[in-house]
């Protein structure tokens, strides 16, 4: 009836996890009976649960990326306070659980937080900048954002029914084979990420078709933002990779659940081949997230500096190449596989190639700002942290590149640093950077400023603190994984490393306080005009938050950083362009289509993983049924009227009017 | 220090500066004694030359960039009254050719090192000597190290004893899953898989303990997966090879089935003969894969802990 579900799947005999996991529960259902008792149900129900809108699922994108953080960064807390303490000692974390904490981690933040926060920049952010009303396909975008909770939802199960894997967050086989790891944990990690990888393949294919195919009149692909052109390329790997990752994936799978053989150690199984497919996912993966980090930074550096951004042909070819190199150079990811000297130079080269292409994006930002007008606001405090970061972490990625370098330094914790300082330090900085600068334009009003700052500061401080003592284990030859060691050698830089957790942890705590002291003060903080940073993309063209539609009337495009050049316009006549001939907007119509599916969804992958067969045909029949359902719908468009349209155009232009007026009386300061 | 000899004082500021940078280098070398560039033999000699010879190219450009970028941001901050103000210079033909060029022909210099040294440091590519090198033959184990010396007929779990100044060629497989085997003072490390046999050349140009690790995560007891490699004088090796011989249990085919199942924290010990095709079969599956753990949490059975 249960499969492989017994009461024994709870680990009743671990404190840690089962003190976790009922903390986290009861902080869920707290959560969800205060909003059942408050009456909010409805509410999020028809406004955020339901909603297609791809600003509400951005926010909600990011919401979950931030959430997810947070869970990985407590695995994160785990991992250096069971190194500090286990010098010579079992520490804390025995093995067994151990192995799960990094996993999870690894997986959380790749795919549950990393990836959430910037695709919900993505669909918050771009059909804006595109000056259009949604994208492509709005109800597969809802489905698309609650698949990819579904795989959120599942690796976070895991923690207090039955285990998650302890393979590390790149599953190897012949570990991760049934032969290995009889377990569930595997089985976890493969349908949270087969689930959710359905959606992330979903959001490819809607932003590629969305940016492809509908743009406000005027904007020409010469004429989209960076930040647009980044997510393109992003998307189009989305594309191309993850249909790689599912494959490769489902292949294990079969292995474990069916006796196939892909990756067996018995019957001609090659787990190099496993190795192979997974990095040809898995090192375009980083530049989906990276690319898009770019972007945020190239709106950032250019409004910041007042200036357009310099050398935007030379960004575009950059970022294009980027996007076809990164696919061939996945084989240095295991130079120490011993495939001769041929191939790992010709790999080693490749990826270095790809340095190029970075150094002229690093050279364009510090071109932006020559001749600038710079404002060190928040935004631009982590674009500047973000340049010195990335360029040590590239120095140190090119470093192990180099085969003969790679030799000595695979998989230590030189390694480890190099890819945080990357990751960390483009793609999270890039999601708290895009964060504070959108916020005002998704809520009306902007983070504070004063605290934004001091995540910033702390932040960068626990990042190195963290990182760079890291590198120096790394070159004494400490491994990455390691439950427990031995050698005196190390001691001193994990303990370093463990301090400046701490300092991270603070930085946390700034983050917070950051969010809750901009909700109460949310007044004093408020964007009335919808331009809180002077910006120059289509984003700033509307009210802050923008109306469900987007645009009252589709804005034409005449060149590069049209809003800017609307703007000017007005400054110099005094006035704002003549009031539009409003006609009434149709949107599509919410749809609980995603979450739905998802629900099933989330049924048929706990299924799988406990071998509940009928639970699991039950929950695919369901799920590909409300698919059906929502194919048969009648009506799918809600229709704004003009006159609404009018009245809610007309509250924006009128507080725009005032803005004009204020700055012709405060004159050019 | 008296009299005519003293040298003249070196001027304030230099010497100062001198002095910080002897700190601060004694201090990096200090800090990476016993690490992968505290080089005891050839080849992480040759690993850390290309090291740091990549890391002095790429610094040359990486500086200055990051120094330009921290000037430009506080050159032209807003409230900087002597800054001169380009709200419009957007394009500059011989600036987008420079900032090309510069990355472009820093890795085309970088692209040679890289191909030099990917074939001179391959792995399998035998070191230049007088002497024969030591064969040895590898094996991981979940989670253990065996290392077979097939011309002495003897073998260790967990000690690896070479002639310090001899080539060492190791042959590599896995009995289970991947490992990587790795001595940071010697150099290059490679992967043990099973079914496959890879190769590697290492050499310790003095005597002495080095330490030795799996690099590649393993399972449960990865974190015991260490072994020292002590090099001895020539005539030391032969002592030990001898008593080697004189002591200890018989590596056969069930000796070593016994020894592939699971277990973690095993001391050094030695096995006085060998079974000399056991890493052949091993390598070709003729000896099945080492078997798992035979519980797992959901697994058959489901037991709270595997292995114990």
């Amino acid at each position: 009836m249960f499969g492989k579900l017994t009461w024994n799947a709870i680990p009743w005999d671990q404190p840690i996890p089962l003190a976790a996991g009922m903390a986290v529960m009861l902080v869920l259902l707290g959560v969800v009976a205060w909003v059942v008792a408050k009456g909010h149900l409805p509410y999020l129900w028809r406004e955020w649960i339901t909603s297609v809108d791809h600003k509400r699922i951005g926010v909600m994108y990011v919401l979950l990326g931030l959430v997810m953080l947070l869970r990985g960064f407590i695995d994160a807390l785990m991992m250096r306070s069971q190194q500090a303490l286990a010098f010579q000692a079992p520490g804390y974390l025995p093995p067994e659980h151990y192995d799960q904490v990094f996993t999870a981690h690894g997986t959380i933040m790749i795919f549950f937080a990393a990836m959430p926060i910037i695709i919900g920049l993505m669909n918050f952010v771009v059909p804006l900048q595109l000056g259009v009303r949604d994208v492509a396909f709005p109800t597969l975008n809802s489905t698309s954002f609650w698949l990819t909770a579904t795989g959120a939802l599942l690796v976070n199960i895991s923690l207090v029914v039955g285990e998650f894997a302890r393979t590390g967050w790149i599953p190897y086989p012949p570990l991760s084979e049934l032969a290995y790891s009889p377990g569930v944990g595997v089985d976890y990690y493969l349908w949270s990420l087969l689930i959710s990888g359905v959606g992330t393949l979903m959001t490819g294919i809607n932003f590629a078709t969305t940016i492809l195919k509908i743009r406000a009149p005027g904007m020409r692909y010469t004429r989209m933002p960076m930040f647009t052109w980044t997510v393109l390329a992003s998307v189009l790997l989305i594309v191309a990779a993850f249909p790689v990752l599912t494959a490769t994936l489902a292949m294990l799978a079969l292995d474990r659940y069916l006796g196939f053989h892909f990756f067996t150690n018995a019957a001609g199984g090659n787990m190099m081949m496993f190795v192979n497919l997974i990095w040809a996912w898995g090192h375009p993966e980083v530049y989906i997230l990276v690319l898009p980090a770019f972007g945020v930074f190239s709106e950032i550096f250019s409004t910041f500096s007042g200036k357009p951004l310099f050398g935007y042909r030379s960004m575009v070819i950059a970022t294009m190449s980027i996007c076809l190199i990164s696919f061939t150079v996945w084989l240095h990811h295991f130079f120490t596989m011993g495939a001769g000297g041929d191939v790992n130079a010709v790999f080693g080269i490749a990826t270095s190639l790809i340095a190029v292409a970075t150094g002229v994006k690093v050279y364009n930002w510090i071109f932006t700002m020559y001749g600038g007008t710079i404002r060190f606001a928040t935004p631009m405090l982590w674009a500047l942290g973000f340049v010195v970061t990335f360029v040590i972490g590239g120095v140190t990625g090119v470093l192990v590149a180099v085969p003969p370098a790679d030799f000595q330094l695979h998989n230590s914790l030189f390694l480890v640093a190099h890819f945080h300082n990357v990751i960390i330090g483009a793609v999270l900085f890039a999601g708290f950077a895009g964060i504070t600068f959108w916020f005002p334009k998704a809520f009306g009003f902007r983070l504070h400023e004063g605290w934004g700052k001091a995540v910033f500061w702390v932040g960068l401080a626990g990042f190195y603190a963290v990182f760079m003592p890291l590198y120096v284990a790394g070159l004494l030859g400490m491994p990455r994984r390691l439950q427990h060691y031995d050698l005196a050698l190390w001691r001193p830089w994990v303990l370093a490393a463990g301090v400046g957790i701490v300092v991270m942890l603070a930085g946390a705590v700034c983050q917070v306080i950051q969010l809750v002291v901009s909700i109460r003060q949310r007044r004093e903080l408020r964007d009335e005009i919808g331009d809180p940073w002077d910006g120059r993309s289509l984003e700033w063209a509307t009210s802050s938050p923008p109306p469900a539609f987007n645009f009252a009337v589709l804005p034409q495009v005449r060149g590069a950083d049209p809003y800017w050049q609307i703007k000017r316009r007005a400054i110099e006549t005094q006035q704002l362009s003549g009031e539009p001939d409003y006609q009434a907007i149709a949107l599509p119509r919410n749809s609980p289509t995603g979450f739905i599916t998802a629900f099933f969804a989330t049924l048929a992958g706990f299924a799988l993983i406990w071998h509940i067969w009928w639970l699991m045909a039950a929950g695919l029949v369901a799920a590909y049924a409300v698919f059906v359902w929502f194919a048969w719908r009648d009506v799918d468009e809600k229709v704004v009227p003009a006159d609404e349209v009018a009245r809610i155009d007309r509250d924006a232009r009128r507080a725009r009017a005032r803005w004009l007026e204020r700055n012709a009386a405060g004159g050019k300061a | 220090m008296t009299g005519p000899m003293q040298p003249p004082p070196l001027r304030p500021g230099r010497f100062r500066c001198g002095h910080a940078a002897m700190a601060a280098a004694a201090t990096l070398l200090a800090a990476c004694s016993g690490g992968v560039w505290d080089a005891r033999g050839p080849v992480a000699a040759a690993d850390r030359q290309i090291t740091l010879d990549a890391l002095a190219i790429m610094l040359v450009i990486v500086v200055p960039t990051l120094a330009a970028a921290l000037a430009f941001a506080w050159w032209y901050r807003a409230a900087n009254p002597r800054a001169r103000r380009l709200p419009d210079w957007v394009y500059s033909g011989r600036i987008e050719l420079l900032v090309w060029s510069i990355p472009l022909l820093t890795i085309m210099f970088l692209g040679g090192v890289i191909w030099i040294g990917s074939h001179r440091l391959d792995p399998r590519q035998p070191i230049p000597s007088a002497a024969a090198p030591l064969e040895v033959q590898v094996v991981s184990l979940d989670w253990k190290w065996l290392f077979i010396y097939p011309a002495q007929g003897i073998a260790a779990v967990n000690q690896l004893v070479v002639p310090a100044g001899v080539p060492l060629h190791f042959s590599l497989t896995s009995a289970s899953v991947m490992n990587m085997f790795f001595v940071p003072q010697l150099g290059s490390m490679i992967a043990t898989m099973n079914g496959m046999v890879t190769q590697l050349y290492l050499q310790a140009d003095g005597p002495g303990d080095y330490f030795g690790e799996s690099t590649q995560f393993s399972g449960d007891g990865f974190s015991d997966m260490n072994f020292t490699l002590h090099a001895v004088p020539a005539e030391g090796f032969d002592r030990w090879v001898a008593q080697a011989r004189a002591d200890g249990p018989l590596l056969d085919r069930a000796a070593y089935e016994l020894l592939a199942r699971q277990s973690a924290h095993v001391r050094p010990y030695t096995y006085r003969g060998i079974d000399s095709t056991l890493f052949q079969a091993v390598a070709t599956q003729q000896l099945p894969p080492a078997p798992g753990p035979q519980q797992g949490r959901g697994g058959p059975g489901v037991q709270p802990r595997a292995g114990e």
